[in-house]
């Protein structure tokens, strides 16, 4: 054995002077500062020396132990694995219907519905804002007879199913616990995820149609509505998803997100619930973009986080509150349309990145998504890149693996500081509907995107097969093409529908859910008898417009 | 000589904006005047804003699938109003497939994702500054 390897190492600095400087001299870096895609700068090396005073139990706790920043499942994915869910919807309901048997046959664990923008924003098919967006983005679903088309031969008891549905959440809500019913399910075993997180829209995705406070009501109404009647079932997944996808960076997405979160529940609790009856439904759903550590870090921070303000802030008692549970998506805003099959390669950092940080679900895009809604070929690559990490990778077998990380800690610390500082911030404006109203996460992310478009187009960033490594792109793929015919199905199926259905009772129902709106009784109830009676999605919503009247952003640049 | 006058408009129910915004920023800061329409403009609107700005240019970004009948409806009320010179641009996720029939409806250039900003900068720059000059 050598002298040089068995004697103590020099201290940082001697090794600085003597070894690095040296080092430097002869070769210097490839940049003056590096930099994570969310352009935070990240230095050399990170050593005991940054993490000197970390409180494990304090700051990391056992896996399944507060504050849970190594996971909320003492055993990790060594008991279940993630929910491999791949997010699926287009053109009208019997082909989405097709496209989930072909995923569940595939191995997939759970459903997540895509609905077309008329869907999102609250409009029948035959509207004149519909033009030419009927089953593009989505599948369009306009009433409950679209509903039973959707689900036809899935027995909703047995599995979970996640929509992705904000303004409207209550009313396609509505429609799944009816065809629930239909088939025998039992509301109390049911069990799922709709989104239902408006504020992330005023944010940043913009599919809004009532202004902020009556859209809360919603929601409110939405987690009164499911702890008595449909206690199973995640009554919100808050998203930073789209708040990132919109150009945030990976702590403003954190920050605006939990933020978000805490809004919810304090409006849930000024109506009167009591925080545990209803905080235990709460989920969360993340962005996994390129930059591998910084995504890890964001995750491990987002449960400390929550813990600590669920416990500190609003009193939660039960563990259920203060373990966040969350769904990730790979970043559809990274892939490119240049050399689209590099795509299947970001996507698979991305993932692995989510299922280090513990997702509990993961929808992994297709390496085509940047030009089209997905093939059914594309989709199972996807779907297939979440099965080679669960089962060959062996990430899946030790719980939180990167805990401990020099590296993943000290960036875990930076990002949950960062995160108190929003959150002051946007407390000082006194809340984040307050925030919203003047614009202010909105500015911040726009900002945000604008500086990253920037540093690419110096070339400050790179981006394979766009700003770099261009030659020999000659790819052509196939992809998925939806043409006007859905369009004109569907407009078909709603004429007939409002020919054959008893148009008294749905009148009735719709002056109901009014007097509802109006008043200050519970709108997922007077929705229900809408969809029992078939009114439309475009009926349920104009009913609301009537009453609550329409929110407009104020456009800027 | 005047600025040239560009319209950023996002037409249909989509609400993902922030391709808009960059790049209206972008050509705000190549000292172009910027008008952004903001979201859910239908055709009607977006011709009445180029009118009412004296636009040289109207940029539509499209993500959601609905460019083939969104862009020729466009153009066609703009024929009707006698804004045939105003220079229309589309960008967004337009399948290859479509951009010929774009191009023939009277769409002078579609812009992929990642496009360069400084591309579409040039392109714009270029080409209505010819117009003004022509007027």
């Amino acid at each position: 054995m050598s002298t040089a390897a068995s004697a103590a190492p020099p201290t940082r600095e001697r090794w600085e002077r003597d070894v690095l400087e040296p080092a430097l001299a002869r070769s210097p870096e490839r940049q003056v500062s590096f930099t994570t895609v969310s352009g935070r700068e990240v230095r050399r090396l990170y050593g005991p020396d940054d993490v000197a005073d970390l409180d494990y139990g304090r700051e990391l706790g056992h896996p399944g132990q507060f504050p849970y920043t190594r996971g909320i499942h003492e055993t990790g994915y060594r008991g279940r694995l993630w929910t491999m869910r791949q997010f699926a919807g287009f053109g009208a309901p019997e082909e989405t219907n097709a496209r989930y048997k072909a995923l569940l046959a595939a191995g997939g664990t759970g459903l997540s519905v895509a609905f077309d923008l008329p869907t999102l924003m609250g409009r029948d098919p035959d509207h004149e804002l519909s033009l030419g967006e009927v089953g593009k983005c989505g599948v369009n679903v306009a009433s409950l007879a679209d509903m039973e088309r959707l689900f036809d031969g899935i027995a909703l008891g047995d599995i979970t199913t996640s929509m992705t549905i904000n303004s409207p959440a209550s009313m396609i809500f509505a429609m799944y616990l009816v065809v629930a019913e239909r088939q025998g399910a039992d509301w109390t075993r049911l069990s799922g995820t709709i989104q239902n997180d408006i504020l992330k829209e005023f944010i940043a995705q913009k599919e809004y149609i009532y202004p902020p406070r009556e859209s809360m009501r919603l929601i409110t109404d939405v987690f009164a509505f499911c702890a008595r009647e449909v206690p199973r079932w995640n009554t919100i997944s808050v998203s930073g998803y789209h708040i990132r996808e919109a150009g945030a960076t990976a702590l403003q997405e954190l920050a605006f997100t939990l933020r978000d979160g805490i809004e919810y529940v304090q409006y849930g609790v000024d109506a009167g619930l009591e925080v545990d009856a209803f905080v235990p439904r709460l989920s969360f759903f993340f962005n996994a973009h390129n930059d591998f550590f910084e995504e890890i870090a964001k995750y491990r921070a987002a449960r400390r986080l929550w813990a600590e303000v669920m416990r500190d802030r609003f009193g939660a008692r039960d563990e259920r509150s203060l373990k966040l549970r969350f769904h990730t998506q790979t970043a559809g805003v990274s892939l490119t349309a240049q050399q689209p099959y590099n795509n299947v390669v970001r996507t698979a950092i991305q993932a692995l990145a989510g299922v280090l940080g513990g997702t509990q679900s993961l929808h992994t895009n297709s390496l085509d998504e940047a030009l089209a809604l997905p093939t059914a070929e594309a989709v199972t690559i996807a779907l297939r890149t979440q099965q080679v990490l669960a089962h060959e990778s062996g990430v899946a077998n030790v719980v939180d693996p990167l805990g401990g990380s020099y590296y993943v800690e000290a960036l875990t610390r930076d990002m949950r500081e960062g995160a108190r500082q929003h959150f002051d911030t946007i407390d000082g404006m006194g809340g984040m509907v307050a925030a919203i109203e003047r614009g202010y996460p909105q500015r911040e992310i726009a900002e945000s995107a604008y500086r990253f478009q920037q540093a690419v187009e110096r070339r400050e960033k790179i981006i394979v097969g766009v700003n770099d490594f261009v030659a020999g792109d000659t790819t052509a793929i196939p992809t998925l093409y939806i043409d006007e015919r859905v369009a004109e199905q569907q407009v078909a199926r709603l004429e007939a529908l409002r020919r054959a259905r008893d148009g008294d009772r749905a009148r009735r129902a719709l002056d109901g859910l009014r007097a509802v709106a109006a008043g200050t009784g519970n709108t997922m109830d007077a929705l229900l008898e809408c969809v029992r009676a078939y009114a439309t999605i475009g009926e349920m919503c104009d009913a609301l417009r009537d009453v609550w009247g329409e929110y407009e952003e104020e456009p800027f640049i | 000589m005047r600025k040239i006058r560009v319209v950023i408009a996002k037409p249909g129910l989509d609400g993902h904006d922030r391709g808009a915004k960059v790049i209206a920023r972008a050509l705000r800061d190549a000292g172009m005047e910027v008008i952004y329409t903001g979201l859910r403009q239908t055709p009607d609107q977006i011709v009445a804003a180029a009118l009412q700005e004296d636009a040289d240019v109207i940029g539509l970004s499209i993500l959601s699938g609905a460019h083939n009948s969104i862009c020729p409806r466009v153009l066609e009320l703009l024929r009707e109003k006698g804004l045939d010179d105003v220079l229309v641009v589309v960008g967004g996720i337009i399948p290859e497939v479509d951009v010929p029939a774009l191009k023939a409806a009277g769409v002078a250039e579609v812009f992929p994702p990642g496009t360069p900003m400084q591309q579409i900068v040039e392109f714009i720059g270029g080409r209505a500054r010819a117009r003004l000059e022509a007027v």
